[in-house]
């Protein structure tokens, strides 16, 4: 295996912690206004992610970084060429994290429903515009032959990639959802229960309809990298092992297998690309490639030793930070945020 | 519109208003993490008290420091696709780096810290605070090794049609790099020291509790002694980094002194209105051999002048406009340079006031140290406008123009929006954390709006 490989994958894995730490984060902030109905059960609902999702977001930061250290023409070309949409995440992102802190700094209530809204907006336009991103990465984009993306902000809302956004939405939602259950007690804890019960048939219908219009509407399956096999189905079926544990009450078995959920999903379309990193349209020559995109050997290697050091690292104070934080909260908890 | 310029303008907005927060998050953590320190090895409440209100008012600038720096870390592939291409290679390492040994770090712990109070053993909530602060150092170290390759490219080969890395240890030993981050700490440390002197100026101005006298006057006295650190630190580390400069970039340092023709010894203009087309001076007030002192330490010297560097400049790069905009640097140097005497004098004085143990004894002082306040951040933009532009018309210093940098695919329309949708973002979220930012200096830990329930005269009682 050489570097190039090594990198595509550990972009894919920080990709998966994020898409599953930060997944039940946009959730929780999606939610917040059908989950909290008086400010104090809105307090506990922010609160359950408040110590976490500023840890979580690192993830995508990382990724970023990682992409450009490692693959600078996809960076450059998946950034510029993603441009507005980039800016409406950055915006949402922004807006989002210093709606987390400053919404219960002050006792106004017009002032916490203004940062209410932002951390629903915020929250939900990422959840669907990674599906989107996802889906066109998929599906491929109008690619020059100087690796230069030539279409759009409208090409990307082809409705293939929209049904990838309602996906990823209704996936976030589902992990969200569950989250709150572990997280909150007594009537929030209902509440959510009942949420998930109804949020999970759909995200199961969007899973399966994504996975039959990547079929139908993509030739993904006809230039498969890496045939995926089972993976995407057993992506599907971890729904229905979520289900079936929400329905006899072990929540955390249901938390696990939405994350698998997330997990196999993201290895699914990784393994599609592989080794291309953005798929041209235009040309399958055009594509650019975990070869063609990447930095020299050199960055490679030095890359790979610190990414391999710090990586492990990362991994242990946050799994511990998630120990200290385990307990549920509720209304009678004490509310930082 | 150019869209080069465009782009120019929104790195320019973001970059300012990012670093408007950044000193500030280094600078307090590290303040916070020595009061809460103090406290650990104390147990004395009053420095409980102290961490918690710095600490508050460290979080509100902190989320917006954290939400900023997510532009920053995709910018670059957004509207200098270009330039990531070509630099990629050397570029995009540091800032993963950074990422990966430094947000995840700060953000990680500093949830751990604001959430921890009553989960985590003392220690181990002291030990948060401290990665927060190593974290955000950390941050500053490898974002500026970024940097200073654009100033100073070192450690690469032109292989491929791209910038490659040749030595990550060069990048790492750049000579830049060590005059440039020791100056921007310190700033930090400068921008630190005179929000605890302001806020505490203002307190200490007016009757207080004891308990909050007692809080206000300690956190005067750490302001005090890490103003005095940070404005020597930072006078120090500038002078380094001007001598620097006059070697590696001297066509900066001629632009920042508005230097025309070569001169030996070389003077310092302190005041001069020059006609900048015409490239002459119309009027100056200069002192002679202090420029070739600041350069060399001696009263004699060569420092080149613009006209023989831009005649150099086109001998080796072909025709072209190799200087920067002179007005420009030469003013944001003079705010910069100007802003760190007057800091200089302020901290001195605070300093003296600590000693002699006569903080309260000028209320005129006090007042004056509320709006200085506003000194760091005056220097803190006016040095990055100053350094970043003196470096124009290049991206990476002598290797690539900005105008090659800028995406080659992103039309203006674009551009012009994410630009407007983001100033429009950014001076809303601004107006929030100014707010936000008054209502809690304003408050005395223990003297809460929610506290005065029962109207009494007596102090609150202690705690937080």
């Amino acid at each position: 295996m050489d570097l190039n490989i090594l990198w595509f994958i550990l972009v894919a894995v920080l990709f998966i912690g994020f898409f599953i730490l930060e997944g039940f984060d946009y959730g929780v902030g999606i939610l917040l206004p059908i989950m909290g109905k008086t400010d104090t059960e809105r307090r506990v609902v922010i609160n359950t992610v408040g110590p976490v999702w500023d840890g979580n977001e690192v993830w995508v930061l990382t990724a970023g970084g990682a992409i450009f250290a490692a693959f600078p023409h996809w960076y450059a070309t998946l950034f510029s060429g993603f441009y507005l949409a980039l800016f409406l995440m950055l915006v949402a992102l922004i807006i989002r994290a210093v709606a987390f802190e400053y919404r219960s700094k002050a006792e106004n209530p017009k002032w916490r429903a203004w940062w209410d809204r932002g951390i629903v907006f915020g929250s939900l336009i990422p959840a669907i515009l990674w599906g989107v991103a996802l889906g066109n990465m998929l599906r491929g984009v109008p690619i020059d032959a100087d690796m230069h993306y030539v279409g759009t902000f409208f090409d990307l809302l082809n409705p293939y990639a929209i049904i990838g956004g309602l996906t990823s939405l209704s996936m976030f939602l589902l992990h969200g959802a569950i989250f709150l259950n572990l997280k909150t007690s007594g009537e929030l804890s209902e509440r959510a229960l009942h949420l998930t019960r109804r949020i999970g048939p759909v995200t199961t219908v969007m899973v399966a309809i994504f996975i039959v219009s990547t079929y139908l509407m993509t030739d993904s399956f006809s230039r498969l990298g890496v045939n995926p096999g089972p993976i995407p189905i057993a992506s599907l079926g971890a729904l229905f092992a979520a289900a079936y544990f929400v329905h006899i009450g072990r929540l955390g078995w249901a938390f696990l297998m939405t994350s698998v959920n997330i997990g196999l999903s993201v290895i699914t379309i990784f393994m599609a690309l592989f080794p291309r990193v953005m798929v041209s349209s235009l040309n399958p020559d055009w594509s650019l490639t975990i070869y063609n995109a990447s930095s020299s050997p050199k960055t490679l290697t030095i890359m790979s030793i610190v990414a391999l050091i710090f990586i492990p690292i990362v991994l242990a104070y946050q799994t511990w930070t998630y120990w200290v934080f385990r307990h549920r909260i509720s209304i009678e908890s004490e509310l930082t945020y | 519109m150019d869209v080069t310029i465009l782009a120019r303008w929104q790195f320019a907005i973001t970059t300012v208003y990012h670093f408007f927060f950044v000193p500030l998050s280094i600078g307090l953590s590290l303040l916070v993490a020595i009061m809460q320190t103090v406290y650990f090895r104390s147990g004395n409440e009053t420095y409980k008290r102290m961490t918690k209100f710095w600490g508050k008012l460290l979080l509100i600038n902190f989320a917006i420091g954290v939400a900023t720096g997510i532009v920053q870390e995709f910018q670059f592939g957004m509207n200098w696709a270009e330039y990531s291409r070509f630099v990629g290679d050397i570029f995009g390492a540091p800032l993963a780096i950074e990422a990966l040994m430094a947000f995840f770090l700060e953000s990680t712990f500093l949830g751990l810290w604001l959430f921890g109070w009553n989960k985590l053993s003392k220690g181990v909530h002291l030990a948060c605070i401290w990665m927060v602060a190593i974290g955000s150092t950390i941050s500053s170290f490898w974002i500026l090794v970024a940097n200073s390759f654009m100033h100073q490219p070192v450690g690469y080969v032109i292989r491929n049609g791209r910038a490659e890395m040749e030595s990550f240890g060069a990048l790492i030993a750049n000579g830049h790099v060590w005059v440039q981050w020791p100056h921007t700490m310190m700033a930090a440390i400068c921008t630190a020291a005179f929000f605890v002197l302001g806020i505490s100026a203002y307190h200490l101005r007016r009757p207080l509790s004891e308990a909050g006298h007692d809080m206000f006057r300690r956190s005067f006295q750490i302001g005090a002694i890490a103003a005095v650190i940070g404005v020597v630190g930072v006078i120090l580390a500038g002078h380094a980094q001007a001598q620097y400069m006059i070697q590696v970039q001297p066509m900066k340092m001629a632009a920042a002194e508005a230097i025309w023709e070569t001169e030996d010894p070389a003077p310092m203009s302190l005041f001069t209105i020059a006609s900048t087309p015409e490239q002459r001076d119309l009027f100056v007030i200069k002192v002679p051999g202090l420029l070739s002192f600041l350069a060399y330490n001696r009263f004699e010297g060569a420092v080149p002048g613009i006209k023989d560097l831009q005649a150099e400049a086109e001998a080796t790069y072909g025709p072209g406009n190799y200087t920067p905009n002179v007005f420009l640097a030469y003013w944001t140097f003079r705010a910069m340079v100007g802003a760190g005497f007057a800091m200089l004098g302020l901290a001195v004085v605070a300093l003296y006031s600590v000693l002699r143990n006569r903080i309260t004894s000028s209320t005129a002082f006090l007042w004056l140290l509320i709006p200085s306040i506003g000194l760091p951040y005056l220097a803190n933009a006016t040095g990055w406008i100053f350094t970043e532009m003196g470096r124009q018309p290049w991206i990476v210093y002598g290797v690539m123009l900005t105008s090659e940098g800028v995406s080659a695919t992103v039309g203006v329309g674009y551009v012009l929006m994410s630009l407007i949708g983001f100033t429009l973002v950014y001076l809303g979220l601004i107006a929030a954390t100014i707010f936000l930012m008054l209502k809690y200096a304003r408050q005395v830990p223990g003297e809460e709006p929610q506290m005065s329930k029962q109207p009494s005269l007596r102090p609150a009682p202690a705690g937080d």
